[in-house]
């Protein structure tokens, strides 16, 4: 063993070489477990062929005024809704004040085309499938949506008006490619 | 640590001293579970859920372990892999629902445990560590059951994973990715029921690490007892061998049929009918609910129907929910009572029945659509849990004039036994 003023030789600024290489050890050891578990955090996210971006053709032709459908995009339900001008007015009626994600139909819909509501089919509470596209199912009190988990009531353009949920439904990024086919993704 | 009463280790085969200077493991489990462990001498059927939890996990490992050769984690697959379980492999049926089953007995035993702990102060001092260990474990618990769920890949575990993992995107900014991060994707698909498989066959023995840690723990003061007055000397205990193997001997096999009972004639009871559905992205069902054991606090997360102060309701349902769960951290801190056991407790014991009651009610309330008066109930139930330990308790513990209490175990048994033997001799 080495005494201590042994160790201490030569040294001016009262810092060791032994202090030195425990310091850059100890750093060096640390940032590679920082490497090491950046990739097998990482491996959890959605991988490549999950995050390819799959984009969905849908043909909307066959949707009478008043009918919705149901289709799906990235494995997420899609609501697909023929809006009837009564269902537009009552939607335009609302003052935005009142509403608690506040946007106008025009917002969620295209130019032009404000009688397709377009919107993701997941309850922006705790993504349940809210009902109210198929014929006979709950509108819920604002004849839009209705989620039955928890109870939120979407109105006619989709906005969220009553219950848990935070958001409107969220609507996809789609585009008309004709006035009956439409790509969503 | 023991007591200085307790009977030492002493092998006399040559073999078992052998093993003593090598590995003493047979030193260990004598002074842990054998005649070196001194514990109460009146401790009730209540000191029996300890064991049965661990009886209760020993069982889903087992079980667990020969499902998982006959199981296939792929969400193309796992559903007709259990339907196969189920139909064509060897006793397939009888494992699957053992593990099944197994998982609700594992919960009741462990609520009963734990109403145990606070009906007669458990996680008083000296004692909070095992408490919070115990917390921990009950926390790792929910964790597996869910997790678990989700492998048969019907419709309640595909919804069941949504909305589950839904939690975490009400956290502000990160939530949405942190749940793409949990689930792998946007919706519960491979890589979900991937991980939790993995993940659902790793915690079990996270949970058997943090339960030999609250063993020790427990080991260090020993167990508490109905009075809640601490052991002074040697007449106060039995040791463990043979009073208490025997005990919990007869535990285990109470525990057992009424396992067996529910295994072979009623097997989905406790179950849905709608998880016997595969997955399907596309539909929910009509009425999710989670398993049993998590309704006192989907009631809670339900309750929430309104934006509150500058949080919206979603965030604050799913902070109560944990904080419901949370607040059993304080538990020791918030009792300040140094009374253990609620015998002696005339006031506490009160409230302590309330919060059974209310806890009955939240579980009934979470099996009931998102409706009125279902709502209203969630909410007053919510409202008196967390009333009970953050407001009820500190108070109650301040105020409460305790009843008298004996002075020693020996002499609360004793008395007893006197009073027992002279209502005999009336009867007689």
């Amino acid at each position: 063993m080495a005494s201590e003023s042994e160790l201490n030789a030569g040294i001016e600024d009262g810092v060791r070489r032994r202090d030195f290489i425990n310091i850059a050890a100890v750093s060096f050891a640390g940032v590679g477990s920082v490497a090491v578990v950046l990739p097998l955090l990482n491996q959890m996210n959605p991988s490549a062929d999950v995050l390819a971006l799959s984009t969905t053709e849908i043909d909307i032709s066959a949707i009478q005024p008043g009918q919705a459908i149901k289709t799906s995009w990235r494995k997420q339900p899609v609501f697909v809704r023929n809006l009837v001008a009564k269902e537009i007015a009552e939607a335009k009626a609302v003052p935005l004040g009142d509403l608690r994600d506040p946007e106008t139909i025009d917002q969620r819909t295209k130019p032009g085309k404000e009688n397709w509501l377009i919107t993701l089919g997941v309850c922006t509470h705790l993504g349940c499938v809210p009902l109210g596209a198929a014929e006979g199912e709950n509108k819920g009190d604002f004849g839009g949506y209705f989620c039955p988990c928890h109870g939120s009531h979407y109105d006619t353009a989709a906005r969220i008006r009553k219950g848990p949920a935070p958001k409107n439904l969220v609507v996809p990024p789609y585009e008309f490619n004709s006035d009956t086919v439409v790509t969503i993704g | 640590m023991s007591f200085p009463w307790a009977k030492p280790y002493e092998p006399t085969h040559p073999l078992m001293k052998w093993m003593d200077e090598k590995l003493p493991i047979p030193r260990l489990v004598y002074n842990a579970t054998g005649p070196g462990y001194p514990v109460p001498r009146n401790l009730n059927y209540f000191w029996n859920f300890g064991v049965l939890a661990g009886a209760a996990l020993m069982i889903q490992i087992i079980t667990g372990i020969v499902l998982a050769m006959h199981y296939a984690a792929n969400a193309s697959v796992a559903f007709n892999s259990v339907e196969h379980i189920m139909r064509d492999v060897n006793a397939g049926w009888f494992i699957r629902y053992a593990h099944m089953n197994g998982a609700s007995m594992f919960f009741i035993v462990v609520y009963l445990h734990i109403f145990r702990g606070l009906y007669y102060g458990s996680y008083k001092a000296p004692r909070e560590m095992v408490w919070l260990l115990g917390v921990v474990i009950f926390l790792l618990m929910m964790a597996t059951a869910f997790m678990g769920y989700v492998l048969p890949w019907g419709q309640m575990s595909f919804w069941g994973a949504q909305v589950i993992t839904g939690f975490f995107s009400a956290i502000p900014i990160v939530g949405e990715p942190v749940r793409e991060w949990l689930l792998g994707g946007f919706v519960p698909d491979n890589a979900t029921l991937n991980r939790f498989f993995s993940l659902h066959y790793l915690l079990p023995f996270v949970i058997l690490g943090v339960i030999i840690l609250h063993i020790w723990a427990l080991h260090i003061p020993g167990s508490s007892n109905p009075t809640g007055i601490e052991v002074k000397d040697e007449q106060d205990t039995v040791p463990f061998h043979p009073y208490y193997t025997a005990k919990d001997g007869f535990g285990v096999g109470i525990f057992l049929l009424i396992f067996v009972a529910l295994t072979f004639f009623s097997p989905n009871a406790l179950g849905h009918a709608d998880n016997y559905i595969p997955a399907n992205s596309l539909s929910t069902p009509a009425h999710i609910v989670p398993e049993w054991y998590f309704l006192p606090f989907y009631a809670i997360l339900k309750a929430f129907t309104f934006n509150f102060l500058w949080i919206d309701a979603k965030l604050w349902g799913v902070i109560a929910m944990f904080g419901s769960i949370a607040l059993l951290f304080f538990l020791p801190w918030l009792d300040s009572s140094p009374i253990k056991s609620s015998n002696y407790r005339p006031l506490y014991r009160i409230f302590f029945w309330i919060l059974v009651v209310d806890v009955l009610l939240l579980g009934w309330c979470g099996m009931q659509p998102a409706e009125q008066p279902w709502v209203i109930l969630s909410q007053l139930g919510a409202i008196y849990y967390f009333a009970h330990f953050l407001v009820i308790l500190p108070i109650v513990s301040r105020i409460e004039r305790p009843l008298p209490m004996p002075n020693s175990i020996t002499e609360a048994v004793l008395a007893k036994h006197a009073t027992d033997t002279a209502s005999a001799s009336a009867t007689a």
